[in-house]
C-alpha cells in the first residue's frame, strides 16, 4: 500500500495544481527545501518565479491576485524568509487581495526552542492575515491548503498563511485533495435584505441629487455591469476611490471623478451638497472622507457593503444593504424608476472646469521649464492600449498617475491603497505581468520607492516580463517634501536624496532603457517604450519640487479641497 | 462609558485566543475579566469577556470578532441581561481563626473549604463589589492571598447558538 503514499512536500505541489495554481512566486531555503524539490517535477504544471527578496514575491504575488481575480500564491522559507513577508501580509489585508502564503518551518520537535531559523510565524502574522494556521502532520497538509484557498478567496477575501513543519513536509502520507465550499463558522456572503434594498429604493427614487461612490467591492463582486446599469437608469453621477477606478471606464458620461485627498474637486465638494449618498464596496477610509463630522451630512446614506463590520464604522448608514453588491445592485435596478439628473450633472462639470482652469492644464500642458509628472502620464495615454494596467509605487507620482492614466476598462490598476507601501510598484508591476504577458503592464515608481525593491530587476531581467517601467524622478521624496513645503515651513529634513545611475542600474540588468531631461523628447521616448518588446525603463526628470493638487489638508473637510 | 459581557463562541481551534485579544488590544481596550470553558454544544467553546467601552465600539467589536474565521458568534449584553458570577478565594493563617472570622464567613455565605496545617481557604461566590467587600474586612485578619476569577454568565435573552452552526 505504500506506493500510493507520496511525500507530504508533494502534496503541497499537488495541492496548488488542484487549485488551478499555474504561477507562483517564491524564494527557497532550508525549511521549504522539500517542497521546493518536490517542486522540480511539476515544473512543466507550475511556473515558479524566483524573485530577489521575499517581499517582492509577496508583491508580485498580490500584483498577480489584483488583475487577475485570482489567488495570488508565494512560498519561503522559515525564519527570515516569512518576517519578509510581513509588509505584504499588511498590504494584502487592507486591501482585500487573495493571497495564499506557504512558509516552512522548523521540524516540529524544534518548535519552541529557538532552533536555527525558527520564528513564531503563526504569531508574527496574525493580526495581517484573514487566517493562518500552522501545519505539523502530513495528512493535514492538504486539508489546510483547501481551507485556506477557500477562505482567500471568498467574502471579503484576503491573505492567508499556511506554516507547514519539515517534518510533515517529509513524512509520508496519500494524497487526496477535496475543494472547500464551507466552514461551519465562517458567513462569507450574508443575505441582501429586500426590505433594505426596498428602502434604498425608495430613499433613490425620490432623492433630487443622488450621488453614487464606488470602491474595489465592485470588482470583487464583478458589478462592473450592474453597477453601469444602475448609473444608467437612475442618472446617477459616480465617482471612483483609489481601488475602484477602472470599474466604470472613464468615458462615461455619468463619470464623474475620483474621490479624497488628492483626487477631483467636484466630487469630493459635492460630497457635501448630494441628498442621497450611495455607497457601492468601498469602506469611507479616511483619505477619502477628511474630517469625519464634516462629511456628507446633510444626505442620507446607503451603503453597499459585504463586510459587516464596514458598516456604520466612520459613516452611518441610513440604509445599510449588507451582502455582495452584484446582488444588491441588480435588485435595485428592479426597484429604481428611470431618472435623469442633468442640472446636477451640470454643477460636476462646472467645477471640473475650474479644477482643469487651476490645476489640471498647468499639470498636462506646461509651459515653464521642468518636465511635470501628469504630461508623462498624458503621453502615456496618447500611446497606451485600452485594456492597459498602471502600477503605481506609493508617492506623487502614484498620486499623479492615477489623477490622469485613463481607466477604460476593469482590473487596470495595481496600486496600494491602504498601506502605502513604497517598493509595492516594481514587483507588483511584474506579478501583473506574468499574468497575462499580452497585456501591456506600465509601472510608474518614483526615486525613491524604487530603490526599496529595485532588487526585482533581476526577476525582470529573468523571467523577460515585459513591463514598461517609468521612473519619475525628482530627487526627492517628494511626497514628504510636499508637506514639509506646505506644514513645515519647507524644512526639507531628509527627503533630498542622492540618486544613482538609474540607467546603468537598467543597464546591469540587460534592460533597455533611456533618459528624458526635456520636453521636446518625451514623446518620443513614451512611444518607443510602449513599442519595445520586451521589459523597457524610462527614466524621466521632472521638476524637483512640484506639489499635487488638489488637496485635501488633514483635518479638513472634503468642500475645502484646495486648488493650490 | 459602560460595562459589556461578551459571550464568544468559537472552534476549539490554536491560536484563537490571540486573534481574539489582538483586537481589543488594537483598539486600546482593557480586557478586565476572561474565562474559557467548554459551552453546550461538543468541540464549541466559550468566552466570556468583561470590557468597560462605549456603545459604539462595543457593536464594532462584536462585529470584529466575528470576523474572525474561528468565532462562530459573538453576543454582548449589558448587566441586567445575563446572570453571572464570580468565584473569590481567601487564604488565610490558621492563627486568625477565631469567632469573629468565623461571624464574617457566615454573614458573607462563604464557606471554609480547605482547612490545613498552617492556613485555611476561604470560598466565597458572588459579584465583584461583594467579594471585594469581604477582602477588605478579610486584611484585619491577616489574609496572605486572594485570587478571582473572570466571570462566567449565562444570557437572559432566549437566543440559542443552534441557528449559527448549519
Ligand atoms: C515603506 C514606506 N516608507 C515610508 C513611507 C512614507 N512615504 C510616503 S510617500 C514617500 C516619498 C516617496 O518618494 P518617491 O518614491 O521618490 O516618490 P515621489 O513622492 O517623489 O513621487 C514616503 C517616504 C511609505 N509610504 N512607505
Ligand atoms: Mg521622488
Amino acid at each position: 500500500m505504500n506506493d500510493t503514499k507520496i511525500r507530504g512536500a508533494e502534496i503541497v505541489i499537488k495541492s496548488l495544481v488542484a487549485e488551478k495554481v499555474t504561477t507562483l512566486f517564491g524564494y527557497p531555503g532550508g525549511a521549504i527545501m522539500p517542497v521546493y524539490d518536490a517542486l522540480y517535477d511539476y515544473i512543466d504544471q507550475v511556473n515558479h518565479v524566483l524573485t530577489r527578496h521575499e517581499q517582492g514575491a509577496i508583491h508580485a504575488a498580490q500584483g498577480f491576485a489584483r488583475v487577475s481575480g485570482k489567488v495570488g500564491v508565494c512560498m519561503v522559507t522559515s525564519g527570515p524568509g516569512a518576517t519578509n513577508l510581513i509588509t505584504g501580509l499588511a498590504d494584502a489585508l487592507i486591501d482585500s487581495t487573495p493571497l495564499v502564503c506557504i512558509t516552512g518551518q522548523v521540524a516540529s520537535h524544534l518548535l519552541g526552542t529557538d532552533a536555527f531559523q525558527e520564528t513564531d510565524v503563526v504569531g508574527f502574522s496574525m493580526p495581517g492575515t484573514k487566517w493562518n494556521i500552522q501545519v505539523r502532520r502530513v495528512e493535514d497538509i492538504a486539508p489546510a491548503i483547501s481551507k485556506g484557498f477557500y477562505i482567500a478567496r471568498s467574502g471579503r477575501p484576503g491573505p492567508v498563511l499556511i506554516d507547514i513543519t519539515k517534518d510533515a513536509q517529509f513524512a509520508l502520507g496519500e494524497f487526496n485533495y477535496t475543494p472547500t465550499f464551507k466552514v461551519r463558522s465562517y458567513k462569507p456572503f450574508p443575505q441582501v435584505s429586500h426590505s433594505m434594498v426596498a428602502k434604498a429604493a425608495e430613499l433613490i427614487n425620490s432623492a433630487k441629487k443622488p450621488f453614487v461612490l464606488y470602491g474595489q467591492g465592485v470588482l470583487m463582486a464583478q458589478a462592473e455591469e450592474e453597477l453601469k446599469a444602475f448609473l444608467e437608469k437612475t442618472g446617477t453621477p459616480a465617482a471612483c476611490t483609489l481601488l475602484g477606478s477602472g470599474s466604470l471606464s472613464e468615458d462615461h458620461s455619468l463619470y464623474v471623478g475620483k474621490l479624497g485627498m488628492h483626487g477631483n474637486f467636484a466630487p469630493n465638494i459635492l460630497t457635501n451638497q448630494c441628498d442621497v449618498l450611495i455607497a457601492v464596496g468601498m469602506r469611507f477610509d479616511d483619505r477619502v472622507t477628511g474630517d469625519l463630522s464634516r462629511y456628507a451630512r446633510q444626505a442620507k446614506v446607503i451603503h453597499l457593503e459585504l463586510d459587516p463590520v464596514e458598516i456604520n464604522k466612520n459613516v452611518k448608514a441610513d440604509v445599510p444593504v449588507l451582502g455582495d453588491c452584484k446582488e444588491s445592485l441588480s435588485l435595485l435596478i428592479e426597484k429604481v424608476q428611470p431618472n435623469s439628473h442633468q442640472e446636477w450633472l451640470d454643477e460636476f462639470l462646472q467645477l471640473e472646469n475650474e479644477e482643469k482652469a487651476a490645476v489640471v492644464s498647468r499639470d498636462l500642458t506646461p509651459t515653464k521649464t521642468g518636465l511635470t509628472m501628469g504630461e508623462v502620464v498624458r503621453y502615456v495615454n496618447e500611446f497606451k492600449d485600452d485594456d492597459a494596467v498602471l502600477v503605481t509605487d506609493v508617492g506623487q507620482h502614484q498620486m499623479i498617475a492615477w489623477r490622469y492614466f485613463a481607466f477604460k476598462s476593469s482590473r487596470t490598476q495595481v496600486t496600494s491603497g491602504g498601506l502605502g507601501t513604497m517598493g509595492f510598484g516594481l514587483p507588483a508591476a511584474l506579478g501583473a505581468q506574468l499574468h497575462d504577458l499580452s497585456r501591456q503592464v506600465i509601472c510608474v515608481v518614483g526615486d525613491g520607492g524604487i530603490q526599496m525593491t529595485v532588487q526585482e530587476l533581476g526577476t525582470i531581467m529573468q523571467t523577460k516580463a515585459p513591463v514598461k517601467i517609468i521612473l519619475l524622478n525628482n530627487n526627492f521624496l517628494g511626497m514628504v517634501r510636499q508637506w514639509q513645503q506646505m506644514f513645515f515651513d519647507k524644512r526639507y529634513s531628509f527627503t533630498e536624496l542622492e540618486n544613482p545611475d538609474f540607467i546603468k542600474i537598467a543597464e546591469a540588468y540587460k534592460i533597455k532603457s533611456s533618459k528624458v531631461e526635456q520636453r521636446e523628447d518625451l514623446s518620443e521616448a513614451v512611444a518607443d517604450m510602449l513599442l519595445h518588446d520586451g521589459p523597457y525603463f524610462l527614466e524621466v526628470v521632472v521638476a524637483k519640487e512640484d506639489n499635487v493638487f488638489p488637496m485635501i489638508t488633514t483635518g479638513c473637510s472634503v468642500d475645502e479641497i484646495r486648488l493650490s | 462609558m459602560k460595562k459589556f459581557t461578551i459571550s464568544v463562541f468559537t472552534e476549539n481551534f490554536i491560536g484563537i485566543l490571540n486573534r481574539i485579544t489582538i483586537i481589543f488590544t488594537r483598539r486600546g481596550i482593557n480586557i478586565s475579566g476572561i474565562t474559557a470553558s467548554e459551552s453546550r454544544e461538543d468541540g464549541i467553546y466559550r468566552l466570556t469577556i468583561e470590557v468597560t467601552t462605549t456603545d459604539e465600539q462595543i457593536v464594532q467589536l462584536v462585529n470584529q470578532l466575528e470576523r474572525i474565521i474561528d468565532v462562530i458568534k459573538a453576543f454582548y449584553y449589558e448587566d441586567d441581561q445575563v446572570v453571572f458570577q464570580e468565584i473569590a478565594l481567601y487564604k488565610l493563617p490558621v492563627s486568625s481563626l477565631d469567632p469573629g472570622l468565623e461571624k464574617v464567613i457566615r454573614q458573607y455565605s462563604a464557606r471554609i473549604i480547605s482547612a490545613e496545617k498552617d492556613f485555611v481557604v476561604i470560598e466565597m461566590t458572588g459579584h465583584k463589589e461583594d467579594t471585594q467587600e469581604l477582602l477588605s474586612i478579610l486584611k484585619k485578619f491577616n489574609i496572605m492571598e486572594f485570587a478571582r476569577s473572570g466571570r462566567v454568565a449565562v444570557s437572559k435573552p432566549m437566543q440559542t447558538l443552534d441557528q449559527y452552526l448549519q
